[in-house]
């Protein structure tokens, strides 16, 4: 599996909460994203029905996908194009490998694609001497620092303004480096410029794919740079990689899920490009690419269907659902250790690397329910989190700590007499300790609340042993 | 066995719970022949002024700038006229569309028209589109010999002329006409373009024209 | 009744049983009687069942469904014989509510009676308003308040509008809402220790939020929630941020018992 450290969840807590850079960047995502979903989302009467809708095409077509993608197969290669199938990373890293040499590719720019960062492509192609260039911005920007992305759709949205002057003049050494880049269209006329040559100079474009249409076999794009067009005209192969779970029936079901996907992600009403492309450049035209290929990867996708969360494989990836949640705003991506974070990555991160791996991502969480409130295509997302918490619980990986405290809490739980003598006498006296304060600063056993909040003292008698004296 | 076999199986397993994989099939086919009516929100399903008047909108509001022409004999005026506004050469990179082909483009001799694809020191790009799309305000464009792709995205300033009549409210609209007119060959490629390029990936601030065009002009011509 | 004392008086109405919640029961009685007094003033006769404990949410949430059903079913003898089961919390009533017959799907035995119960179960503020309608509190508290939702009221039984309505009743208080009412405080049962440094920084910003408003007291429906949010006041001031907020349960301010101290804060 490519690089990992969701297991080290709770020290990567400790040093995003201590990041100031990151605090710092984290809170555009309420002004930003989250304020504009909801003027977006308030603005179409039809919204949540749309919703619903979306949420049915998504459970309809996965109801479906073998004969879904089958007939979108064939549809491909009636319009010439090829595709390829990957039951993991490992091979759909030899499928883009082996296209790539067969094009004799030095370089291969590349379109945003989670997929590319969850089989690691970039790290491959450079180990086999080709060079991989983001040409996504943000995508870019991380490149540039050796990072993972910290969204799924703002990848660098971690990063501050200084940080990207910053990568920027180490790597772009070519340049005067006096330059000013304080003023962010700085920056974007030199990515713009730096990146204009890799587009026309690449031999293979590789992009990801936010729907593959069965009707007409067809791979969606959606962009806002317009990045992923260039990748995919300029030049004379373009790889489309996609995940079983991206298949849609047809062209109307798709438009109904780009009406919840920007306004979702982004809160546009629509993303500035949405590329519909269906095979490669056709006879007498005089762009577009000469071969079109499709790498359909499953990478455990399989394994969710056939457990207990083909929910999850509605995902459209918008990543409203990161935009909400708190600890996502309080902790950003790169806590959750992989490629997808937030409450879907805390889902999906489970499934496709294990859960010996991931098995902090499902419990980090208070189920407050926001991303499921927010969720394009009404993901039940607490519920599918409980889930992989019933298997921590089954195989055993709960800490001791909460286990041995569950256990206890539960024996006087189930025996509401003995709970009752025992509590009934006990509180009294725990008041008595807490004295004027009306609370504690430190409490034995629990440490992770008193280190930094105080806890409230009880009043006095239970509220039962009170009700009993009451109505003697 | 292949991947695709194993794919495949493993899906089918787990939905053959359900059901046979023929009865998948004929509902499958079935959805494809007759594409649902899914729910097309109201907002567009306005008479076809408004519509014209809102597809402005939406497109303004997305930092396209839009003007609207009598006729095709007023676009080389109207171009030039765009072109020196934002003091830009007063040089086209075009699409072959029918429509542009018959413009008498002589009436503006210091208009340069070039056809062909997009290369890097094309300024402008020039194209006729599909559709326009009231409900956003979004343009569908597609590939054809005629219409390079490249001509859409390598300029840094994308000039669309869009006959009134193409203006529709719906995208379903869009596919509706292109089956029909296409017999259902989907072209290589269907652009849906909303406003010009931009990027929120520095600090979630909006800027424009980061990859594709800076400026989305669009021509609406009424009597074409 | 077994296990069950009603309460001796004259009132006639509805029977409901009163969930207490384990917290209020420990912590807080006075919230468990101001619900009391909220609902005989409703004109309804209220029963206490002496075998509650707990609703089982802790065992649910980290994945130990052995132990939660059985808790469960303690519950569902206890409370299945009332007209209606109210709580002072959103969070258990939801756990009764949405979450029993979740955790029972494949039990054919237990699916009708926790189907039964769920559907008799409120929230205090959503019971007042939804089923008793309520709509002329007699009680007066010249205060300026603000609310904080907490999530499984909100999102899992719809309760927002109910407490607003009934501190609307209240004479001389005023509302004024902070803007992250609706954000999660960060308590999340177990997890406000398991994943402390997460928690705390998640109360950190309701405080934050909250410090905008004018507000005298906050008020909420789960004493969980409140009591981190008082937790995490209580330690800012020891470390020097001046803040005058309270933090009570809703119930005692529409039950017009504010004599007892705020949580965290002791008498006299």
């Amino acid at each position: 599996m490519v690089r990992s450290t969701s297991s080290q969840f709770k020290s990567n807590v400790k040093e995003a909460l201590a990041n100031e850079q990151l605090q710092h960047a984290l809170k555009s995502i309420k002004t930003g994203f989250v304020a504009k979903r909801k003027i977006a989302s308030e603005r179409l009467e039809e919204f949540e029905e749309l919703r619903d809708q979306a949420r049915d095409i998504k459970t309809h077509t996965i109801a479906h996908m073998d004969v879904y993608l089958e007939i979108y197969q064939q549809n491909v290669e009636a319009s010439g194009g090829h595709v390829h199938w990957a039951a993991n990373e490992d091979e759909a890293r030899a499928i883009i490998l082996e296209i790539c040499q067969q094009a004799d590719a030095k370089t291969v720019t590349k379109g945003k694609s989670m997929i590319g960062e969850e089989i690691g492509i970039n790290e491959y192609l450079e180990v086999n001497d080709i060079v991989p260039i983001e040409t996504d911005l943000g995508e870019y920007i991380i490149q540039l620092r050796g990072e993972m992305p910290s969204h799924i759709i703002a990848p660098a949205v971690h990063v501050t303004k200084e940080q990207v002057a910053e990568a920027f003049k180490k790597t772009h050494t070519d340049l005067a480096p006096d330059r000013s880049l304080e003023d962010p269209d700085d920056l974007l006329s030199e990515a713009r410029a730096m990146l204009r040559d890799k587009f026309i100079e690449a031999d293979v474009g590789l992009t990801g794919a936010n729907f593959l249409i069965a009707e007409t076999g067809t791979s969606v794009i959606v962009t806002n740079e317009g990045n992923g067009d260039l990748t995919q005209t300029l030049p004379k192969v373009h790889i489309a990689l996609a995940s079983i779970e991206k298949i849609v029936p047809t062209l109307e079901d798709v438009t109904t899920l780009l009406r919840v996907l920007a306004r979702s992600a982004t809160g546009q009403e629509m993303s500035s490009y949405t590329t519909f492309s269906t095979g490669p450049r056709r006879e007498a035209d005089l762009d577009g690419p000469a071969e079109y290929h499709v790498v359909i990867l499953d990478n455990g996708r399989t394994d969710l269907l056939a457990g207990d969360f083909s929910e999850m494989l509605r995902c459209i990836r918008c990543g409203a659902c990161l935009n909400h949640c708190p600890v996502y705003n309080a902790v950003g991506g790169h806590a959750y250790g992989w490629v997808y974070p937030g409450p879907m990555g805390a889902v999906l991160t489970p499934g496709l690397m294990g859960l010996d791996e991931a098995s902090h991502l499902p419990q980090a969480s208070t189920l407050c329910g926001k991303c499921e409130e927010v969720c394009p295509v009404r993901i039940p997302l607490p519920a599918l989190l409980r889930r992989w918490r019933d298997q921590v619980f089954e195989r055993d990986l709960t800490d001791w700590k909460t286990k041995w405290g569950l256990k206890w809490w539960a024996m006087f739980a189930k025996r509401p007499a003995l709970y009752h003598f025992l509590v009934g006498m006990k509180m009294q006296v725990v008041a008595k300790f807490a004295g004027k304060k009306g609370h504690f600063k430190s409490i034995m056993l629990m440490s992770g609340w008193t280190d930094s909040r105080n806890f409230p003292a009880p009043q006095g008698k239970t509220f039962q042993a009170l009700w009993k004296e009451r109505n003697k | 066995m292949s991947s695709r076999e194993s794919i495949l199986g493993k899906i089918g397993a787990a939905l053959n719970e359900a059901g046979e994989k023929e009865t998948r099939y004929a509902a499958a086919a079935a959805r494809i022949a007759t594409p649902p009516k899914n729910l097309i929100p109201n907002r567009a399903q306005v008479p076809p002024d408004d519509q014209v008047q809102m597809f402005r909108d939406w497109a303004e509001e997305v930092s396209a700038t839009t003007d609207r022409i009598e006729n095709m004999d007023d676009l080389p005026a109207a171009l030039t006229t765009y072109l020196s506004s934002q003091n830009l050469p007063s040089e086209v990179k075009s699409s072959e569309d029918p429509l542009l082909e018959n413009v008498d483009w002589s009436q503006q001799p210091t208009l340069t028209r070039n056809c062909g694809i997009a290369e890097e020191t094309d300024q402008v790009g020039l194209a006729v589109a599909f559709a326009g799309v009231a409900e956003t305000g979004t343009l569908v464009l597609h590939a054809a010999p005629e219409n390079p792709t490249t001509l859409n995205f390598l300029p840094e300033t994308h000039v669309v002329v869009l006959p009134r009549s193409r203006v529709t409210g719906d995208y379903e609209a869009t596919w509706k006409r292109l089956r029909d007119e296409r017999n259902s060959n989907m072209p290589r490629v269907v652009n849906w373009i909303t406003g010009p390029s931009r990027t929120g990936d520095i600090e979630q601030k909006i800027q424009l024209g980061i990859h594709g065009p800076r400026r989305l002009h669009i021509i609406i011509v009424d009597d074409v | 009744m077994p296990n069950s004392s009603p309460k001796a008086s004259f009132s006639s109405g509805s029977k409901v049983g009163l969930f207490v919640t384990c917290l209020v029961d420990l912590m807080r009685p006075s919230v468990g009687f101001a619900s009391v007094k909220l609902l005989e003033d409703a004109g309804c006769q209220i029963f206490v069942p002496e075998s509650q404990t707990c609703c089982g949410q802790p065992a649910y949430n980290a994945g130990d469904t052995k132990d939660a059903k059985d808790i469960a079913r303690l519950i569902v003898d206890a409370f299945e014989e009332f007209e209606y089961v109210v709580a002072p919390s959103g969070s258990c009533a939801g756990m009764i509510k949405e979450h029993y017959p979740k955790l029972f799907a494949d039990d054919l035995e237990m699916t009708p009676r926790v189907f039964n119960l769920a559907k008799k179960t409120y929230e205090l503020t959503s019971f007042l308003i939804d089923v008793m309608n309520i709509q002329d509190l007699d009680v007066s508290l010249d205060q300026k308040v603000t609310y904080h939702d907490s999530c499984a009221g909100l999102r899992e039984l719809g309760v927002k509008d109910q407490p607003r309505q009934l501190l609307a009743q209240v004479e001389g208080l005023i509302i004024e809402e902070y803007e992250e009412a609706e954000t999660c405080c960060g308590f999340g049962g177990t997890f406000c220790v398991k994943y402390s440094d997460i928690s705390d920084h998640m109360v950190g910003k309701s405080i934050d939020a909250l410090s905008e408003t004018d507000a005298e007291v906050v008020l909420g429906g789960d004493l969980g929630c409140l009591m981190n949010i008082q937790g995490k006041l209580s330690r800012l001031k020891d470390e020097g941020k001046e803040s005058n907020l309270k933090v009570r349960h809703v119930a005692e301010v529409l039950a017009g018992m504010t004599d007892t101290a705020p949580i965290g804060e002791a008498n006299g």
